[in-house]
Protein backbone atom coordinates (compact mmCIF):
# COMPACT_ATOMS: atom_id res chain seq x y z
CA UNK A 1 0.00 0.00 0.00
CA UNK A 2 1.19 3.42 -0.91
CA UNK A 3 1.33 5.23 2.41
CA UNK A 4 2.82 8.70 2.92
CA UNK A 5 6.59 8.58 3.06
CA UNK A 6 8.90 11.23 4.49
CA UNK A 7 9.87 12.21 0.94
CA UNK A 8 6.30 12.58 -0.37
CA UNK A 9 5.30 16.06 -1.45
CA UNK A 10 3.29 17.80 1.22
CA UNK A 11 2.47 21.48 0.94
CA UNK A 12 3.73 23.67 3.80
CA UNK A 13 0.17 24.56 4.81
CA UNK A 14 -0.43 20.92 5.65
CA UNK A 15 1.22 21.16 9.06
CA UNK A 16 -0.91 24.10 10.18
CA UNK A 17 -4.19 23.04 11.81
CA UNK A 18 -7.23 24.00 9.76
CA UNK A 19 -9.47 26.77 11.06
CA UNK A 20 -12.39 25.76 8.84
CA UNK A 21 -12.69 29.02 6.86
CA UNK A 22 -13.43 26.86 3.82
CA UNK A 23 -15.52 23.92 4.94
CA UNK A 24 -16.58 23.42 8.54
CA UNK A 25 -18.53 20.26 9.32
CA UNK A 26 -19.48 19.89 12.98
CA UNK A 27 -21.31 17.07 14.76
CA UNK A 28 -22.94 16.06 11.49
CA UNK A 29 -25.48 13.26 11.69
CA UNK A 30 -27.62 12.37 8.68
CA UNK A 31 -30.52 9.96 9.04
CA UNK A 32 -32.52 9.21 5.87
CA UNK A 33 -36.34 9.00 5.90
CA UNK A 34 -36.13 5.18 5.86
CA UNK A 35 -34.36 5.32 9.23
CA UNK A 36 -30.83 4.58 7.97
CA UNK A 37 -28.16 6.71 9.61
CA UNK A 38 -25.42 7.13 7.01
CA UNK A 39 -23.04 9.24 9.10
CA UNK A 40 -23.13 10.19 12.74
CA UNK A 41 -21.31 12.86 14.68
CA UNK A 42 -18.88 13.61 11.85
CA UNK A 43 -16.68 16.68 12.02
CA UNK A 44 -13.74 18.20 10.15
CA UNK A 45 -12.43 21.60 9.13
CA UNK A 46 -10.69 22.69 5.92
CA UNK A 47 -9.12 25.96 4.82
CA UNK A 48 -9.02 27.51 1.34
CA UNK A 49 -5.94 26.62 -0.68
CA UNK A 50 -6.15 22.97 0.25
CA UNK A 51 -6.54 19.73 -1.62
CA UNK A 52 -8.24 17.22 0.64
CA UNK A 53 -9.19 13.61 0.03
CA UNK A 54 -12.37 12.25 1.55
CA UNK A 55 -11.41 8.60 1.84
CA UNK A 56 -13.51 5.63 2.85
CA UNK A 57 -14.78 2.29 1.55
CA UNK A 58 -17.99 2.02 -0.48
CA UNK A 59 -21.01 2.71 1.70
CA UNK A 60 -18.92 4.61 4.27
CA UNK A 61 -21.02 7.77 3.97
CA UNK A 62 -18.71 9.71 1.61
CA UNK A 63 -21.52 10.63 -0.73
CA UNK A 64 -23.78 11.54 2.19
CA UNK A 65 -21.15 14.01 3.39
CA UNK A 66 -20.97 15.41 -0.15
CA UNK A 67 -24.75 15.73 -0.24
CA UNK A 68 -24.76 17.50 3.12
CA UNK A 69 -22.12 19.96 1.88
CA UNK A 70 -24.24 20.69 -1.19
CA UNK A 71 -27.44 20.94 0.84
CA UNK A 72 -29.11 17.94 -0.88
CA UNK A 73 -29.79 16.33 2.52
CA UNK A 74 -30.72 18.06 5.75
CA UNK A 75 -28.52 17.24 8.73
CA UNK A 76 -30.48 15.53 11.50
CA UNK A 77 -28.09 17.15 13.95
CA UNK A 78 -24.99 19.30 13.54
CA UNK A 79 -24.27 21.75 10.74
CA UNK A 80 -22.16 22.54 7.72
CA UNK A 81 -20.72 25.99 7.03
CA UNK A 82 -19.03 26.96 3.78
CA UNK A 83 -16.72 29.98 3.64
CA UNK A 84 -18.33 30.95 6.95
CA UNK A 85 -21.87 30.84 5.52
CA UNK A 86 -24.77 28.42 5.95
CA UNK A 87 -25.01 26.01 3.00
CA UNK A 88 -28.11 27.62 1.46
CA UNK A 89 -26.45 31.04 1.26
CA UNK A 90 -23.17 29.63 -0.01
CA UNK A 91 -25.01 27.89 -2.86
CA UNK A 92 -26.91 31.08 -3.73
CA UNK A 93 -23.55 32.85 -3.99
CA UNK A 94 -22.25 30.17 -6.35
CA UNK A 95 -19.42 29.25 -4.00
CA UNK A 96 -19.70 25.50 -4.46
CA UNK A 97 -19.10 23.56 -7.68
CA UNK A 98 -19.65 19.86 -8.19
CA UNK A 99 -17.74 17.72 -10.70
CA UNK A 100 -19.84 14.57 -11.18
CA UNK A 101 -18.66 11.00 -11.56
CA UNK A 102 -18.40 9.93 -15.19
CA UNK A 103 -21.19 7.37 -14.75
CA UNK A 104 -23.60 10.07 -13.61
CA UNK A 105 -23.39 11.97 -16.90
CA UNK A 106 -25.37 11.10 -20.05
CA UNK A 107 -22.55 11.53 -22.58
CA UNK A 108 -24.98 11.23 -25.50
CA UNK A 109 -26.78 14.37 -24.35
CA UNK A 110 -26.87 16.91 -27.20
CA UNK A 111 -24.81 19.61 -25.51
CA UNK A 112 -21.56 21.10 -26.73
CA UNK A 113 -18.50 21.70 -24.57
CA UNK A 114 -19.13 25.46 -24.48
CA UNK A 115 -22.77 24.90 -23.48
CA UNK A 116 -21.70 22.84 -20.47
CA UNK A 117 -19.16 25.45 -19.38
CA UNK A 118 -21.70 28.24 -19.90
CA UNK A 119 -24.02 26.38 -17.50
CA UNK A 120 -21.47 27.26 -14.84
CA UNK A 121 -22.46 30.91 -15.31
CA UNK A 122 -26.25 30.40 -14.97
CA UNK A 123 -26.22 31.36 -11.30
CA UNK A 124 -24.67 34.71 -12.25
CA UNK A 125 -26.92 35.40 -15.24
CA UNK A 126 -30.29 37.12 -15.57
CA UNK A 127 -33.64 35.31 -15.49
CA UNK A 128 -33.44 34.25 -19.14
CA UNK A 129 -29.84 32.99 -18.87
CA UNK A 130 -28.65 35.07 -21.77
CA UNK A 131 -24.87 35.35 -21.41
CA UNK A 132 -23.46 38.85 -21.13
CA UNK A 133 -20.11 39.87 -22.57
CA UNK A 134 -18.43 39.19 -19.22
CA UNK A 135 -20.12 35.77 -18.98
CA UNK A 136 -18.71 34.90 -22.39
CA UNK A 137 -15.26 36.13 -21.39
CA UNK A 138 -15.33 33.97 -18.25
CA UNK A 139 -16.33 30.92 -20.29
CA UNK A 140 -13.48 31.59 -22.76
CA UNK A 141 -11.04 32.03 -19.88
CA UNK A 142 -12.14 28.81 -18.16
CA UNK A 143 -11.86 26.84 -21.40
CA UNK A 144 -8.39 28.25 -22.03
CA UNK A 145 -7.34 27.50 -18.47
CA UNK A 146 -8.05 23.77 -18.86
CA UNK A 147 -6.69 23.69 -22.43
CA UNK A 148 -10.04 22.89 -24.05
CA UNK A 149 -10.61 26.00 -26.18
CA UNK A 150 -10.10 24.07 -29.40
CA UNK A 151 -12.86 21.62 -28.44
CA UNK A 152 -15.57 24.14 -27.59
CA UNK A 153 -17.88 23.12 -30.43
CA UNK A 154 -17.55 19.38 -29.81
CA UNK A 155 -20.39 17.35 -28.37
CA UNK A 156 -19.29 16.10 -24.92
CA UNK A 157 -19.46 12.43 -25.87
CA UNK A 158 -16.77 12.95 -28.52
CA UNK A 159 -14.13 13.68 -25.86
CA UNK A 160 -11.67 11.37 -24.10
CA UNK A 161 -12.02 10.61 -20.40
CA UNK A 162 -9.51 13.25 -19.32
CA UNK A 163 -10.98 15.90 -21.62
CA UNK A 164 -14.43 15.23 -20.18
CA UNK A 165 -13.13 15.86 -16.66
CA UNK A 166 -11.45 19.07 -17.80
CA UNK A 167 -14.73 20.35 -19.26
CA UNK A 168 -16.49 19.92 -15.93
CA UNK A 169 -13.57 21.55 -14.11
CA UNK A 170 -13.87 24.44 -16.56
CA UNK A 171 -17.54 24.69 -15.62
CA UNK A 172 -16.51 24.98 -11.95
CA UNK A 173 -14.00 27.72 -12.90
CA UNK A 174 -16.56 29.63 -14.97
CA UNK A 175 -18.86 29.44 -11.96
CA UNK A 176 -16.12 31.17 -9.93
CA UNK A 177 -16.68 28.65 -7.16
CA UNK A 178 -14.33 28.73 -4.18
CA UNK A 179 -15.03 25.15 -3.17
CA UNK A 180 -14.82 22.39 -5.78
CA UNK A 181 -16.12 18.92 -4.99
CA UNK A 182 -14.92 16.05 -7.20
CA UNK A 183 -16.66 12.69 -6.99
CA UNK A 184 -14.36 9.75 -7.81
CA UNK A 185 -12.44 11.73 -10.46
CA UNK A 186 -9.91 9.00 -11.23
CA UNK A 187 -12.28 6.11 -11.91
CA UNK A 188 -11.64 4.74 -15.39
CA UNK A 189 -8.94 7.33 -16.13
CA UNK A 190 -5.45 6.33 -17.28
CA UNK A 191 -2.23 7.33 -15.48
CA UNK A 192 -1.29 10.19 -17.83
CA UNK A 193 -4.75 11.69 -17.62
CA UNK A 194 -4.71 11.41 -13.86
CA UNK A 195 -1.39 13.28 -13.78
CA UNK A 196 -2.84 16.03 -15.99
CA UNK A 197 -5.88 16.41 -13.74
CA UNK A 198 -3.69 16.50 -10.64
CA UNK A 199 -1.49 19.20 -12.20
CA UNK A 200 -4.59 21.28 -12.85
CA UNK A 201 -5.88 20.77 -9.30
CA UNK A 202 -2.51 21.94 -7.95
CA UNK A 203 -2.83 25.15 -9.97
CA UNK A 204 -6.30 25.71 -8.59
CA UNK A 205 -5.00 25.18 -5.06
CA UNK A 206 -2.40 27.86 -5.70
CA UNK A 207 -5.25 30.24 -6.56
CA UNK A 208 -6.82 29.58 -3.19
CA UNK A 209 -9.50 27.07 -4.21
CA UNK A 210 -10.52 24.45 -1.70
CA UNK A 211 -10.70 21.09 -3.44
CA UNK A 212 -12.39 18.12 -1.82
CA UNK A 213 -12.04 14.78 -3.59
CA UNK A 214 -14.20 11.81 -2.71
CA UNK A 215 -12.34 8.61 -3.51
CA UNK A 216 -11.86 4.98 -2.55
CA UNK A 217 -8.77 4.81 -4.75
CA UNK A 218 -5.91 5.31 -2.29
CA UNK A 219 -3.01 5.01 -4.72
CA UNK A 220 -2.34 8.64 -5.52
CA UNK A 221 -3.70 10.31 -2.39
CA UNK A 222 -0.35 10.89 -0.62
CA UNK A 223 1.15 12.30 -3.84
CA UNK A 224 -0.99 15.41 -4.06
CA UNK A 225 -3.40 15.74 -1.15
CA UNK A 226 -2.48 18.08 1.70
CA UNK A 227 -5.10 16.66 3.98
CA UNK A 228 -7.13 13.51 4.37
CA UNK A 229 -10.50 12.97 6.00
CA UNK A 230 -10.86 9.27 6.70
CA UNK A 231 -14.45 8.22 6.99
CA UNK A 232 -16.47 5.13 7.78
CA UNK A 233 -19.94 6.06 9.07
CA UNK A 234 -18.17 8.78 11.08
CA UNK A 235 -14.88 10.63 10.77
CA UNK A 236 -12.15 8.26 11.95
CA UNK A 237 -9.29 10.69 11.43
CA UNK A 238 -8.78 14.09 9.80
CA UNK A 239 -5.67 16.18 9.34
CA UNK A 240 -2.42 16.47 7.40
CA UNK A 241 -1.87 13.55 5.05
CA UNK A 242 1.32 12.37 6.76
CA UNK A 243 -0.47 12.06 10.09
CA UNK A 244 -3.72 10.54 8.89
CA UNK A 245 -2.65 8.35 6.00
CA UNK A 246 -1.08 5.62 8.12
CA UNK A 247 -1.38 1.86 7.97
CA UNK A 248 -3.14 1.72 11.31
CA UNK A 249 -5.77 4.31 10.31
CA UNK A 250 -6.41 2.79 6.90
CA UNK A 251 -6.87 -0.62 8.47
CA UNK A 252 -9.44 0.87 10.80
CA UNK A 253 -11.31 2.49 7.92
CA UNK A 254 -11.15 -0.37 5.48
CA UNK A 255 -11.45 -3.21 7.98
CA UNK A 256 -7.94 -4.48 7.36
CA UNK A 257 -8.56 -5.21 3.67
CA UNK A 258 -5.86 -3.99 1.34
CA UNK A 259 -7.68 -1.88 -1.25
CA UNK A 260 -4.82 -0.61 -3.43
CA UNK B 1 -46.46 21.48 -60.58
CA UNK B 2 -49.87 23.17 -60.57
CA UNK B 3 -51.25 19.72 -59.79
CA UNK B 4 -49.23 19.60 -56.60
CA UNK B 5 -50.17 23.13 -55.61
CA UNK B 6 -53.85 22.35 -56.21
CA UNK B 7 -53.49 19.15 -54.18
CA UNK B 8 -52.10 21.15 -51.28
CA UNK B 9 -54.43 24.16 -51.49
CA UNK B 10 -57.81 22.73 -52.51
CA UNK B 11 -58.59 21.45 -48.99
CA UNK B 12 -57.97 24.92 -47.61
CA UNK B 13 -61.00 26.30 -49.43
CA UNK B 14 -63.09 24.86 -46.58
CA UNK B 15 -63.21 26.82 -43.29
CA UNK B 16 -63.24 23.60 -41.23
CA UNK B 17 -60.04 22.54 -42.97
CA UNK B 18 -58.45 25.92 -42.31
CA UNK B 19 -59.22 25.61 -38.61
CA UNK B 20 -58.02 22.00 -38.57
CA UNK B 21 -54.74 23.05 -40.15
CA UNK B 22 -54.16 25.93 -37.74
CA UNK B 23 -54.94 23.81 -34.66
CA UNK B 24 -52.81 20.88 -35.85
CA UNK B 25 -49.84 23.11 -36.53
CA UNK B 26 -50.07 24.89 -33.17
CA UNK B 27 -50.42 21.65 -31.26
CA UNK B 28 -47.60 20.03 -33.22
CA UNK B 29 -45.27 22.92 -32.45
CA UNK B 30 -45.80 22.91 -28.69
CA UNK B 31 -45.67 19.10 -28.53
CA UNK B 32 -42.42 19.15 -30.50
CA UNK B 33 -40.71 21.53 -28.10
CA UNK B 34 -41.82 19.48 -25.09
CA UNK B 35 -40.78 16.26 -26.84
CA UNK B 36 -37.13 17.37 -26.87
CA UNK B 37 -37.14 17.46 -23.06
CA UNK B 38 -39.15 14.24 -22.70
CA UNK B 39 -36.80 12.29 -24.95
CA UNK B 40 -33.69 13.54 -23.13
CA UNK B 41 -35.13 13.19 -19.63
CA UNK B 42 -36.54 9.71 -20.34
CA UNK B 43 -40.05 10.85 -19.53
CA UNK B 44 -41.86 9.26 -22.49
CA UNK B 45 -43.89 6.99 -20.20
CA UNK B 46 -44.88 9.95 -18.03
CA UNK B 47 -46.31 11.62 -21.12
CA UNK B 48 -48.27 8.48 -21.96
CA UNK B 49 -49.49 8.18 -18.37
CA UNK B 50 -50.70 11.78 -18.09
CA UNK B 51 -52.53 11.60 -21.41
CA UNK B 52 -54.45 8.43 -20.49
CA UNK B 53 -55.20 9.70 -16.99
CA UNK B 54 -57.09 12.77 -18.25
CA UNK B 55 -60.17 10.71 -19.21
CA UNK B 56 -61.92 10.61 -15.79
CA UNK B 57 -61.16 14.31 -15.42
CA UNK B 58 -63.03 15.08 -18.65
CA UNK B 59 -66.12 13.15 -17.51
CA UNK B 60 -66.14 14.66 -14.02
CA UNK B 61 -65.67 18.17 -15.44
CA UNK B 62 -68.67 17.54 -17.70
CA UNK B 63 -70.81 16.45 -14.72
CA UNK B 64 -69.94 19.46 -12.55
CA UNK B 65 -70.14 21.78 -15.55
CA UNK B 66 -66.51 22.95 -15.63
CA UNK B 67 -64.52 23.47 -18.83
CA UNK B 68 -63.37 20.01 -19.93
CA UNK B 69 -59.79 21.25 -20.25
CA UNK B 70 -59.71 22.10 -16.55
CA UNK B 71 -60.82 18.60 -15.55
CA UNK B 72 -58.39 17.03 -17.97
CA UNK B 73 -55.50 19.11 -16.64
CA UNK B 74 -56.31 18.34 -13.00
CA UNK B 75 -56.58 14.60 -13.62
CA UNK B 76 -53.40 14.47 -15.68
CA UNK B 77 -51.35 16.36 -13.15
CA UNK B 78 -52.95 14.36 -10.34
CA UNK B 79 -51.74 11.16 -11.99
CA UNK B 80 -48.15 12.44 -12.10
CA UNK B 81 -48.21 13.65 -8.48
CA UNK B 82 -49.92 10.48 -7.18
CA UNK B 83 -47.30 8.37 -8.97
CA UNK B 84 -44.54 10.36 -7.30
CA UNK B 85 -46.18 9.92 -3.89
CA UNK B 86 -46.61 6.15 -4.27
CA UNK B 87 -43.04 5.75 -5.48
CA UNK B 88 -41.68 7.67 -2.47
CA UNK B 89 -43.73 5.56 -0.04
CA UNK B 90 -43.22 2.05 -1.36
CA UNK B 91 -40.46 -0.16 -2.72
CA UNK B 92 -42.07 -0.39 -6.16
CA UNK B 93 -40.24 1.29 -9.04
CA UNK B 94 -41.60 4.41 -10.68
CA UNK B 95 -42.54 2.94 -14.07
CA UNK B 96 -44.40 0.11 -12.33
CA UNK B 97 -46.41 2.47 -10.13
CA UNK B 98 -47.12 4.68 -13.11
CA UNK B 99 -48.41 1.76 -15.19
CA UNK B 100 -50.90 0.91 -12.46
CA UNK B 101 -51.99 4.48 -11.74
CA UNK B 102 -52.62 5.57 -15.32
CA UNK B 103 -54.30 2.37 -16.49
CA UNK B 104 -56.45 2.49 -13.36
CA UNK B 105 -57.45 6.09 -14.05
CA UNK B 106 -58.11 5.28 -17.70
CA UNK B 107 -60.32 2.37 -16.61
CA UNK B 108 -62.16 4.64 -14.18
CA UNK B 109 -62.68 7.14 -16.98
CA UNK B 110 -64.18 4.48 -19.27
CA UNK B 111 -66.52 3.22 -16.52
CA UNK B 112 -67.66 6.77 -15.72
CA UNK B 113 -68.11 7.51 -19.40
CA UNK B 114 -70.40 4.54 -20.03
CA UNK B 115 -72.42 5.25 -16.86
CA UNK B 116 -72.90 8.98 -17.44
CA UNK B 117 -74.77 10.52 -20.37
CA UNK B 118 -72.59 13.15 -22.01
CA UNK B 119 -72.70 14.94 -25.34
CA UNK B 120 -69.12 13.85 -25.97
CA UNK B 121 -68.11 11.07 -28.35
CA UNK B 122 -65.66 8.61 -26.87
CA UNK B 123 -63.94 8.19 -30.23
CA UNK B 124 -63.33 11.94 -30.41
CA UNK B 125 -61.76 11.99 -26.96
CA UNK B 126 -59.61 8.97 -27.69
CA UNK B 127 -58.48 9.86 -31.20
CA UNK B 128 -59.25 13.55 -31.61
CA UNK B 129 -61.67 15.33 -33.91
CA UNK B 130 -59.70 18.09 -35.48
CA UNK B 131 -62.15 18.48 -38.39
CA UNK B 132 -64.88 19.38 -35.88
CA UNK B 133 -62.90 22.19 -34.25
CA UNK B 134 -65.03 25.28 -33.60
CA UNK B 135 -63.65 28.84 -33.64
CA UNK B 136 -63.99 28.78 -29.85
CA UNK B 137 -61.92 25.57 -29.62
CA UNK B 138 -59.34 27.21 -31.81
CA UNK B 139 -59.08 30.21 -29.51
CA UNK B 140 -58.74 27.96 -26.45
CA UNK B 141 -56.03 25.88 -28.09
CA UNK B 142 -54.16 29.00 -29.15
CA UNK B 143 -54.28 30.29 -25.58
CA UNK B 144 -53.10 27.10 -23.87
CA UNK B 145 -50.60 25.97 -26.51
CA UNK B 146 -49.27 29.49 -27.08
CA UNK B 147 -48.88 30.20 -23.37
CA UNK B 148 -47.14 26.89 -22.75
CA UNK B 149 -44.83 27.40 -25.71
CA UNK B 150 -43.80 30.86 -24.52
CA UNK B 151 -43.05 29.67 -20.98
CA UNK B 152 -41.00 26.69 -22.17
CA UNK B 153 -39.00 28.75 -24.63
CA UNK B 154 -38.25 31.46 -22.06
CA UNK B 155 -37.14 28.87 -19.47
CA UNK B 156 -35.58 26.46 -21.96
CA UNK B 157 -32.03 26.81 -20.64
CA UNK B 158 -32.92 26.07 -17.02
CA UNK B 159 -35.10 23.14 -18.08
CA UNK B 160 -32.23 21.80 -20.16
CA UNK B 161 -29.83 22.09 -17.24
CA UNK B 162 -32.38 20.33 -15.03
CA UNK B 163 -32.55 17.43 -17.51
CA UNK B 164 -28.78 17.29 -18.07
CA UNK B 165 -27.30 17.68 -14.60
CA UNK B 166 -29.71 18.11 -11.71
CA UNK B 167 -26.87 18.17 -9.15
CA UNK B 168 -25.22 21.16 -10.78
CA UNK B 169 -28.60 22.90 -10.94
CA UNK B 170 -28.97 22.35 -7.19
CA UNK B 171 -25.38 23.34 -6.45
CA UNK B 172 -25.82 26.76 -8.10
CA UNK B 173 -29.00 27.33 -6.12
CA UNK B 174 -31.64 26.84 -8.84
CA UNK B 175 -35.11 25.82 -7.57
CA UNK B 176 -34.93 22.21 -8.73
CA UNK B 177 -38.33 21.23 -7.28
CA UNK B 178 -39.97 24.10 -9.13
CA UNK B 179 -38.29 23.05 -12.39
CA UNK B 180 -39.43 19.43 -11.89
CA UNK B 181 -43.07 20.27 -11.18
CA UNK B 182 -43.01 23.12 -13.67
CA UNK B 183 -42.04 20.70 -16.42
CA UNK B 184 -44.84 18.32 -15.33
CA UNK B 185 -47.39 21.15 -15.39
CA UNK B 186 -46.22 22.28 -18.83
CA UNK B 187 -46.46 18.69 -20.05
CA UNK B 188 -50.02 18.35 -18.72
CA UNK B 189 -51.01 21.66 -20.35
CA UNK B 190 -49.51 20.53 -23.65
CA UNK B 191 -51.47 17.29 -23.55
CA UNK B 192 -54.71 19.13 -22.77
CA UNK B 193 -54.13 21.50 -25.69
CA UNK B 194 -53.56 18.53 -28.01
CA UNK B 195 -56.71 16.57 -27.12
CA UNK B 196 -58.92 18.17 -29.80
CA UNK B 197 -56.40 17.50 -32.50
CA UNK B 198 -55.14 13.98 -31.84
CA UNK B 199 -56.92 12.65 -28.74
CA UNK B 200 -55.51 11.04 -25.66
CA UNK B 201 -54.21 7.86 -27.31
CA UNK B 202 -52.20 9.44 -30.11
CA UNK B 203 -50.86 12.53 -28.36
CA UNK B 204 -47.92 10.56 -27.03
CA UNK B 205 -46.67 10.08 -30.60
CA UNK B 206 -46.51 13.85 -31.07
CA UNK B 207 -44.71 14.09 -27.72
CA UNK B 208 -41.96 11.66 -28.73
CA UNK B 209 -41.43 11.45 -32.49
CA UNK B 210 -40.24 15.03 -33.17
CA UNK B 211 -37.71 15.04 -30.31
CA UNK B 212 -36.50 11.54 -31.16
CA UNK B 213 -36.07 12.45 -34.83
CA UNK B 214 -34.18 15.65 -34.06
CA UNK B 215 -32.00 13.81 -31.52
CA UNK B 216 -30.72 11.62 -34.34
CA UNK B 217 -29.89 14.63 -36.49
CA UNK B 218 -27.92 17.03 -34.28
CA UNK B 219 -25.61 17.36 -31.29
CA UNK B 220 -26.80 20.82 -30.29
CA UNK B 221 -29.92 21.29 -28.20
CA UNK B 222 -30.92 24.61 -29.75
CA UNK B 223 -30.79 23.01 -33.18
CA UNK B 224 -32.68 20.00 -31.83
CA UNK B 225 -35.54 22.31 -30.81
CA UNK B 226 -35.61 23.91 -34.25
CA UNK B 227 -35.50 20.62 -36.16
CA UNK B 228 -38.17 19.01 -33.99
CA UNK B 229 -40.51 21.97 -34.41
CA UNK B 230 -39.97 22.19 -38.16
CA UNK B 231 -40.51 18.46 -38.61
CA UNK B 232 -43.67 18.49 -36.47
CA UNK B 233 -45.19 21.51 -38.21
CA UNK B 234 -44.55 20.08 -41.68
CA UNK B 235 -45.98 16.72 -40.56
CA UNK B 236 -49.07 18.37 -39.14
CA UNK B 237 -49.76 20.31 -42.33
CA UNK B 238 -49.00 17.37 -44.61
CA UNK B 239 -50.95 14.90 -42.47
CA UNK B 240 -54.00 17.16 -42.42
CA UNK B 241 -53.99 17.62 -46.21
CA UNK B 242 -53.40 13.90 -46.82
CA UNK B 243 -56.28 12.99 -44.50
CA UNK B 244 -58.58 15.18 -46.61
CA UNK B 245 -57.63 13.42 -49.84
CA UNK B 246 -57.69 9.86 -48.55
CA UNK B 247 -60.64 10.54 -46.24
CA UNK B 248 -58.65 9.19 -43.29
CA UNK B 249 -58.53 10.09 -39.59
CA UNK B 250 -56.56 13.35 -39.38
CA UNK B 251 -54.79 12.69 -36.06
CA UNK B 252 -53.65 9.30 -37.31
CA UNK B 253 -52.38 10.78 -40.59
CA UNK B 254 -50.29 13.36 -38.72
CA UNK B 255 -48.83 10.71 -36.43
CA UNK B 256 -48.04 8.48 -39.40
CA UNK B 257 -46.26 11.33 -41.19
CA UNK B 258 -44.15 11.97 -38.10
CA UNK B 259 -43.34 8.27 -37.83
CA UNK B 260 -42.20 8.34 -41.47
CA UNK B 261 -39.85 11.25 -40.70
CA UNK B 262 -38.45 9.35 -37.74
CA UNK B 263 -37.90 6.24 -39.88
CA UNK B 264 -36.07 8.33 -42.49
CA UNK B 265 -33.84 9.88 -39.82
CA UNK B 266 -33.24 6.49 -38.26
CA UNK B 267 -31.98 5.13 -41.58
CA UNK B 268 -30.28 8.12 -43.18
CA UNK B 269 -29.13 10.48 -40.40
CA UNK B 270 -25.58 11.63 -41.22
CA UNK B 271 -24.17 11.06 -37.73
CA UNK B 272 -26.36 8.55 -35.92
CA UNK B 273 -28.34 6.82 -38.70
CA UNK B 274 -28.33 3.07 -39.23
CA UNK B 275 -26.79 3.20 -42.72
CA UNK B 276 -24.06 5.55 -41.57
CA UNK B 277 -23.22 3.25 -38.67
CA UNK B 278 -23.10 0.26 -41.00
CA UNK B 279 -20.69 2.09 -43.27
CA UNK B 280 -18.57 3.17 -40.29
CA UNK B 281 -18.39 -0.43 -39.13
CA UNK B 282 -17.33 -1.64 -42.57
CA UNK B 283 -14.86 1.20 -43.12
CA UNK B 284 -13.57 2.46 -39.76
CA UNK B 285 -11.80 5.44 -41.33
CA UNK B 286 -14.31 7.42 -43.37
CA UNK B 287 -12.74 9.49 -46.09
CA UNK B 288 -9.59 7.37 -46.29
Amino acid sequence: MNVARPGAEIAPTATVPAAGDGILVSNLTVTYPNGFTAVSDAGFALDPGTICALVGPNGSGKSTVFKAIMGFVEPSTGEVRLMGLPVEQALKQNLVAYVPQSEEVDWNFPVLVETVVTMGRYGHMNFLRIPSRSDRAKVDEALARVGMSAFRHRQIGELSGGQRKRVFLARALAQEARIILLDEPFTGVDVNTEAAIVALLRELRRDGHLILISTHDLGSVPEFCDRVVLINRTVLAAGPTAEVFTHANLERAFGGRDRT
Amino acid sequence: MTGLIDWLTVPLAYPFMQRALVVSVMVAAVCAVLSCYLVLKGWSLIGDAISHAVLPGIVVAYVVNLPLAVGAFAAGLGCALFTGYLKAHSRVKEDTVMGIVFSGMFGLGLVLFTRIETDQHLMHILFGNVLGVTPRDLAETALVAGGTLIVVLLRRRDLLLYCFDVNHARAIGLPVGLLHYGLLVLLALTIVSALKAVGIILVIAMLIAPGATAYLLTNSFERMLAIATAMAVVSAALGTVVSFHIDGATGACIVLTQAAFFAAAFLFAPGHGLLRRRRMAADPEPGS
